[in-house]
């Protein structure tokens, strides 16, 4: 098992250097030059000349990428070209704040997905599994920042129980959370309710009957288990979006994260921090596929872990 | 084996288990009758579909409902029916007094569960056994069953046994709790022939140890002739022929009898083809008013399309379920060369 950890460690390493090329170039092919937006409307050649200068933006695209690399590799994400500030600090300060609304936002897709799969699951085509089913879609198919609006519109606006946006105690998360974490708990329960109807018409399911086992103990130790293998993947996919979600939600609920700084840096063409925000995100997600990974052989044995 | 002529241990009377779906009522299993002794072996054969496996899954109630639904009849299990129980006091009797071994050992083990845990779980569910208790029973039992190292198989997950392992730890399952009444559904029919051997014995010798009752399900007539004491034979949802074994391969009566061993490859004859019985088996949508063998029967005389026989006891015990057998048919040398 360590040994697989450390492989899939260091399988990671060319993920990060492919993500720091993409975004370094796909940056080059936005409009916009950073050296005239930081000097500024109205400021001279000269100006703009000197800063391109002062920033190295003058040298060949390799050679500022590779220039970018080393130091990446070293710990260096550079300073953000709007405050100079060190892009490392900056990130630091906002990625917990992220990684708590991620946390909290995949809580609620887990529990509420897989409690809904399984109540659907129960009884297939009843009414209550209907009901679980159709609200589901709705979960699937409303757009996030609509979503979040609705939220924010009724407990914050009409029933005044929840803060309206800002990040400063657990009540705050809630209504983040729930926007960022509905999509995803209504494809969890799909894809729960699914799996576990697929599970119940195994025959090891029969068996377990055929042995006089309680329902409900044929249902959480005998189907549930089996049926988690496919959940664990989506709920893996499922971070993906999510850590994209963060993008929209923090801006509509106003919470200083990861995805708002990049969101923001992008638009100031702030290189150095989209680079180091991206790569950061990207981390992140590379890190959350491992621990899926693990869980998804800890579930299924099956699986060598080769 | 059999015993002498005690009171039976389950009796199946007038059963009908009935699928009800979308294109109409499918009676896969139509009134049948048998009894079983303790210590008893008896065999239910027939071709696919005849309705073997819905019986056997009918008595242990777990047949998939809806769409399935035992429509009529009585399992009487030591004078209690096991069709009109509450849920609760069925499943005490599942796993407990009547187990079950499977068609399919590749399937029918939970793939995430270590064996010996899924031998334990009955254990500590029907005998109250503590965890630890259930477990040195689950180890003894694997070893019961002949599998070597059993304290490191228990320990072991489905995929890490080969077939002929995974079905002796269904029998060890199904025998966890010394039932006395076991069935076996088609049991051998997925593993090889070396081991279907091994199995078989396996499941005479625990049966001539615990005295158990053994209902063995198969579509193989070698299974048959190895194993049963008394056979029934299914055809369309029905008993067609009951008798003991020997009766049945010595002289069988009923004319899908006959035209089922006729079928069988004889090693002692130089055959160029090998024996079919013509037609094809009616839908159980729809099934005959008469016999429901009577359009593929070489002997069919009218009456057996319009009115189906009962199963009658002949003078020597053997059952049969054929209007050859009755006052009613006229060709009666016919009869009498069967009888014989």
């Amino acid at each position: 098992m360590l040994m697989f950890i450390v492989r899939r460690l260091m399988q990671t390493i060319p993920v990060i250097i492919g993500v720091t090329f993409v975004v370094f170039f796909i940056m080059q092919l936005v409009p916009g030059d950073p050296a005239v937006l930081l000097a500024g409307e109205g400021a001279s050649k000269e100006t703009i000349e000197a800063i391109r200068e002062q920033l190295g933006l003058n040298r060949p695209l390799l050679v500022q990428y590779f220039d970018y690399l080393t130091s990446v590799f070293r710990g260096d994400f550079g300073v953000s070209l709007k405050n100079s500030q060190p892009v490392l600090d900056e990130i630091l300060v906002r990625l917990p704040i992220t990684i708590e609304l991620a946390f909290f936002s995949i809580l609620i897709t887990i529990v509420l997905g897989m409690a809904a799969g399984i109540i659907s699951a129960i009884k297939p085509y009843s009414l209550k599994d209907t009901t679980v089913m159709i609200v589901a879609l709705l979960g699937i198919s409303l757009p996030s920042f609509w979503f979040g609006l609705m939220l924010m519109y009724f407990f914050s606006v009409k029933l005044q129980i929840l803060p309206v946006a800002g990040w400063d105690s657990i009540l705050h998360v809630i209504l983040p959370a729930l926007t960022l974490g509905a999509g995803g708990a209504a494809i969890v329960a799909r894809m729960t309710r699914s799996s576990m109807l697929d599970v119940i018409r195994q025959d090891y399911i029969r068996t377990a009957r055929a042995k006089g086992v309680r329902e409900s103990v044929i249902i959480y130790k005998h189907g549930l288990r089996n049926a988690l293998i496919p959940v664990i993947t989506v709920v893996g996919l499922q971070f993906g979006a999510l850590l994209g979600g963060t993008v929209i939600v923090e801006s509509i609920f106003a919470i200083n994260g990861l995805g708002r700084m990049i969101v923001d840096s992008i638009r100031m063409r702030d290189l150095p921090m989209v680079q180091g925000g991206v790569l950061v995100a990207s981390l992140v997600f590379v890190v959350v596929n491992l621990i899926v990974d693990v869980l998804y052989r800890f579930f299924n044995k099956r699986i060598e872990l080769n | 084996m059999m015993t002498e002529n005690n009171k039976p241990i389950l009796e199946v009377k007038g059963l009908k288990t009935h699928f009800f779906t979308k294109r109409g009522v499918s009676k896969a299993v139509d009134g049948i009758d048998f009894n079983l002794h303790k210590g008893e072996t008896l065999g239910i054969v027939g071709e696919s579909g005849c309705g073997k496996s819905i019986t056997s899954l009918s008595i242990l109630r777990l047949i998939p409902s809806p769409p399935g639904k035992i429509a009529g009849g009585q399992v009487l299990f030591k004078g209690k029916d096991l069709v009109t129980m509450s849920e609760d006091e069925m499943r005490k009797v599942r796993g407990n007094e009547i187990s079950m071994i499977f068609q399919e050992p590749m399937t029918s083990l939970n793939p995430v569960l270590p064996v010996g845990e899924q031998i334990a779980e009955a254990l500590r569910m029907h005998q109250k056994m503590g965890r630890k208790a259930a477990w040195e029973k689950a180890v003894e039992m694997l070893k019961l069953v002949g599998i070597p190292s059993p304290e490191k198989r228990a320990k072991q997950e489905p995929f890490q046994l080969s077939g002929g392992m995974r079905q002796r730890v269904m029998i060890a399952m199904a025998l966890a709790c010394t039932p006395e009444v076991l069935i076996a559904d088609e049991p051998t029919t997925a593993l090889d022939v070396t081991i279907q051997a091994q199995i078989l014995e396996l499941i005479k010798d625990l049966q001539n140890k615990l005295g158990m009752g053994v209902i063995m399900i198969t579509h193989d007539l070698g299974v048959v002739a190895e194993t049963c004491d008394t056979v029934a034979v299914m055809y369309a949802g029905n008993i067609i022929e009951h008798a003991p074994t020997e009766k049945i391969f010595a002289n069988p009566r009923h004319p899908y009898t006959q035209g089922l061993l006729d079928s069988l490859p004889k090693i002692h004859e130089d055959q160029e083809e090998l024996q079919t019985i013509e037609g094809s088996v009616p839908s159980p949508y729809n099934m005959p008013a008469g016999c429901r063998f009577a359009t593929r029967c070489p002997h069919q005389q009218p009456i057996c399309h319009e009115q189906q026989p009962e199963l009658i006891e002949q003078n020597d015990g053997v059952k049969v379920r054929c209007w050859m057998y009755t006052d009613h048919w006229t060709a009666k040398s016919v009869k009498e060369e069967a009888v014989k």
